[in-house]
């Protein structure tokens, strides 16, 4: 039966890079809009590395910014998901456009002898951080930056014994300039 | 404006709204609005089990186009609605379900019969709403009816507190532009990117081997005719998913049925070896495309769909065009038409292939003259109805075979569970389809385990006598997943015998429906005449029949079309044959 088998041709398949995005959702501030978005991740299967949400300056907006990681086609369904849900106002995957990201964290570090605490406190004014709690044996530090300074912050904090970490996740704004150019484009 | 209670306020808004029916089944939280339905002008249907009533919402729905609307009460009464609401959310079903709450202050103290159902039904439902506030009643409301109808359709389910149907309210009802206003984010697309449609456009002069791949959202839409005009103007054969059968007469010549995992051998091989696929209002199910890498892989792919998140979801495609199927059918028909083409010669080695194929494995099964085959119980059906009958199938072998083996000349005639594969959907989706299209006959093709799942609201079509037409395909098995063990599992018949039933023919007459069985092929005929007679209360017809046969053909799950099984070799044993080239 050989001579039947139809060739096998197979559909080119696009090949795309997994990679981290910053997703800035705005919604309506309705109760229970929050557990729509993070269930929709959750059911999907989708792992988020990030959220942050908070109001906006409109009366009854939230803005959420959210921190994943997937492939091309994965964030485009993200996305389109997002934008299905009735209370979603605005999407936008902001990775490749020009942004301010921020991150703000806490740090509490242990920092018994006197090197180790001299030590920390030159790493905290070179990464331009604040001391803002101090016990005998432990310092504790804010932070804010993208999440490359933070992240090498601490590491570099890491070898003195990190006791507990807050971080409030990636927040980010699109650059006024990047606005101006997209208008004109538009 | 004098004051309004809660409950009358919901009635008013089902009144605006044009609801003609409700389905449902009262309870503790929800008894104000039952109080309030006692005397209204609607027809109020009790169900004998919330599930069942969501799938006669649904039923009627689906047979009508207009929304259906379902109640229940809090705690139970929601949670039976789940598989229901995920049966349309799956199909794109346009359902209202109001369900009652404890009353707001025992919200979260774990009461009687609390549920957080906006809590389970949120991932099931296209949007869903907990009333906290009377004010808000009636525009949300008037907002889950909106949600439920525009758009990709769904259900949309409002959960409101006793207190809340019990308080009064000196209310105005909300305009459409109060509801359009209120969601600001919900802004559906109809018309379609005019670039796009012009690519499509050119892609259709240019192609040789075209397929139409139609699916339920040309139902949603009435696109019916614009499908037609298409395929008859461009010379296109058409495939159409389950969800969409008859929306493209079948027994037009251009017809090629279903495609898919029970596909027609030459609709798959029409779309295997295409060259362009044109996808009107469908998914690209994986029961459509098997193994995606080898779908169609020579074809470009034009994607129509109202939803945005459902094109380049499973398939990337190469022209998407996001708007209404009507619309943009008929936007791309102009386009067509600017320039003449000879389609006729263009397409002619093409369909002369798929005369072919045809020819060669036309959907077939053996008869036999000592035991019921259950395609020829489906075939008698199509002969007695004359093709016109609405027909309500329940999920597995019998639901395959009703999509294959009756002929459909009109959307919204096969009602089925395609998404979700619901098993016990078919017969409560006939008592809805019954009450909105009374003009018709309805048939319940149903599997023996398919219909004993949702069989206690045979009592509710008694109640009503509602001459529904049930044809149990009754193989004493649940015949689906046993030929897949069968096929796969070398025959380890894992939990799949149902020899323990009740007798359906008395179970018919202890309910008060007529009882009607065939155990033999020249009793099939006389049977389904018999039971078209009865026209005050549903009839139950037991047909016996051959317990393994089997659906075909078959591609295997996540396998290739060119590993599609036609026929079996002998009994017991498959024999796989490969597409020919």
């Amino acid at each position: 039966m050989s001579e039947n088998i139809a060739p096998l041709k197979v559909r080119p398949q696009p090949k795309t890079e997994v990679r981290k995005h910053i997703i800035v959702v705005r919604v309506q501030h309705n109760f229970g809009v929050l557990t729509r978005i993070t269930s929709l991740f959750a059911g999907r299967g989708y792992n988020i590395e990030s959220l942050t949400v908070g109001k906006t300056n409109e009366p009854n907006v939230a803005r959420i910014t959210i921190v994943v990681e997937g492939d091309e086609r994965i964030i485009e369904q993200i996305i389109k998901q997002l934008r299905k849900l009735v209370e979603t106002l605005r999407v936008r995957d902001i990775t490749d456009v020009p942004h301010i990201e921020r991150e703000l964290v806490l740090i509490k570090v242990h920092a018994g002898e006197d090197k180790a605490r001299d030590e920390i406190m030159r790493l905290v004014n070179i990464f331009r951080a604040k001391i803002v709690d101090v016990s005998p044996d432990t310092y504790t530090i804010e932070v804010t930056g993208g999440s490359e300074k933070i992240n090498a912050f601490i590491d570099l904090l890491r070898p003195f014994g990190l006791k507990d970490i807050a971080r409030t996740g990636t927040l980010a704004l699109v650059r006024e300039s990047a606005k101006v150019k997209e208008k004109l484009q538009e | 404006m004098p004051k309004k209670r809660g409950a009358d306020i919901v009635i008013d808004v089902l009144l605006e709204e044009n609801t003609e029916i409700v389905f449902g089944l009262p309870g503790g939280a929800i008894m104000e609005v039952y109080d309030a339905l006692y005397k209204a002008p609607l027809k109020n249907i009790l169900a004998r089990h919330e599930q069942a009533a969501a799938h006669m919402a649904d039923g009627y729905a689906r047979a009508t186009g207009k929304v259906g609307v379902v109640m229940a009460t809090s705690g139970p009464g929601a949670t039976n609605l789940v598989t229901g609401l995920a049966t349309a959310y799956m199909d794109s079903v346009p359902m209202v379900a109001i369900t009652g709450q404890v009353p707001t202050h025992y919200i979260g103290t774990d009461a009687f019969q609390e549920a957080d159902v906006v809590g389970i039904t949120r991932p099931i439902t296209k949007h869903n709403f907990l009333v906290t506030d009377i004010k808000d009643l009636a525009l949300i409301l008037r907002e889950a009816f909106y949600l439920a109808r525009t758009g990709r359709p769904g259900p949309v389910l409002v959960d409101i507190p006793k207190d809340i149907t019990q308080q009064e309210y000196n209310y105005k009802m909300p305009t459409e532009k109060d509801v359009i206003d209120a969601l600001p984010g919900y802004k559906p697309h109809y018309e379609g990117n005019p670039v796009q449609i012009k690519k499509a456009a050119e892609l259709i002069r240019k192609a040789k081997r075209p397929v139409l791949y139609v699916g339920g959202g040309a139902v949603i839409s009435g696109a019916s005719e614009e499908v037609r005009q298409l395929a008859e103007l461009a010379r296109i054969p058409v495939t159409t998913t389950n969800m969409a059968k008859g929306v493209f007469d079948e027994t037009h010549p251009l017809a090629l049925h279903m495609l898919g995992m029970h596909g027609t051998y030459y609709a798959n091989m029409a779309v295997y070896h295409s060259d362009l696929l044109i996808a009107v209002g469908a998914r690209f199910d994986d029961r459509v495309t098997g193994k995606i890498d080898e779908f169609a892989p020579e074809a470009k792919i034009i994607h129509i769909d109202i939803d945005p998140a459902s094109i380049s979801k499973n398939i990337t495609v190469d022209v998407p065009i996001v708007g209404d199927v009507k619309i943009v059918l008929q936007k791309l028909l102009k386009e067509l038409q600017k320039k003449p083409v000879e389609w006729v010669s263009a397409r002619e080695s093409w369909l002369k292939q798929i005369e072919k194929w045809k020819e060669k494995h036309p959907l077939s099964y053996k008869q036999s003259d000592k035991i019921i085959k259950p395609q020829y119980v489906i075939e008698e059906i199509y002969k007695v109805t004359k093709g016109e009958a609405i027909i309500s199938a329940g999920v597995g072998q019998h639901q395959m075979w009703a999509a294959m083996f009756y002929k459909y000349k009109y959307p919204r005639q096969f009602l089925n569970s395609g998404g979700l594969g619901t098993m016990g959907y078919g017969f409560p989706a006939a008592v809805g389809a019954k009450f909105g299209r009374p003009d018709k006959t309805v048939f319940a093709i149903e599997g023996d385990g398919s219909f004993v799942m949702n069989m206690q609201d045979v009592i509710t079509a008694v109640q009503y006598r509602l001459p529904i037409k049930i044809a149990i395909i009754n193989n004493e098995f649940l015949g689906m997943v046993r030929q897949w063990q069968q096929f796969f599992y070398d025959s380890r018949y894992s939990s799949v015998c149902l020899a323990v039933h009740p007798d359906f023919v008395k179970l018919a007459e202890a309910m008060g429906a007529v009882g009607l069985r065939a155990t033999k092929p020249d009793e099939v005929r006389s049977v389904i005449e018999k039971a078209m007679e009865i026209n005050d209360r549903p009839v139950i017809m037991d047909f016996v029949v051959d317990r393994e046969e089997n659906v075909l053909p078959m591609v295997p799950a996540g396998k290739s079309y060119r590993e599609m099984i036609l026929s079996p070799k002998q009994k017991g044993e498959a024999e796989t044959m490969y597409l020919v080239g």
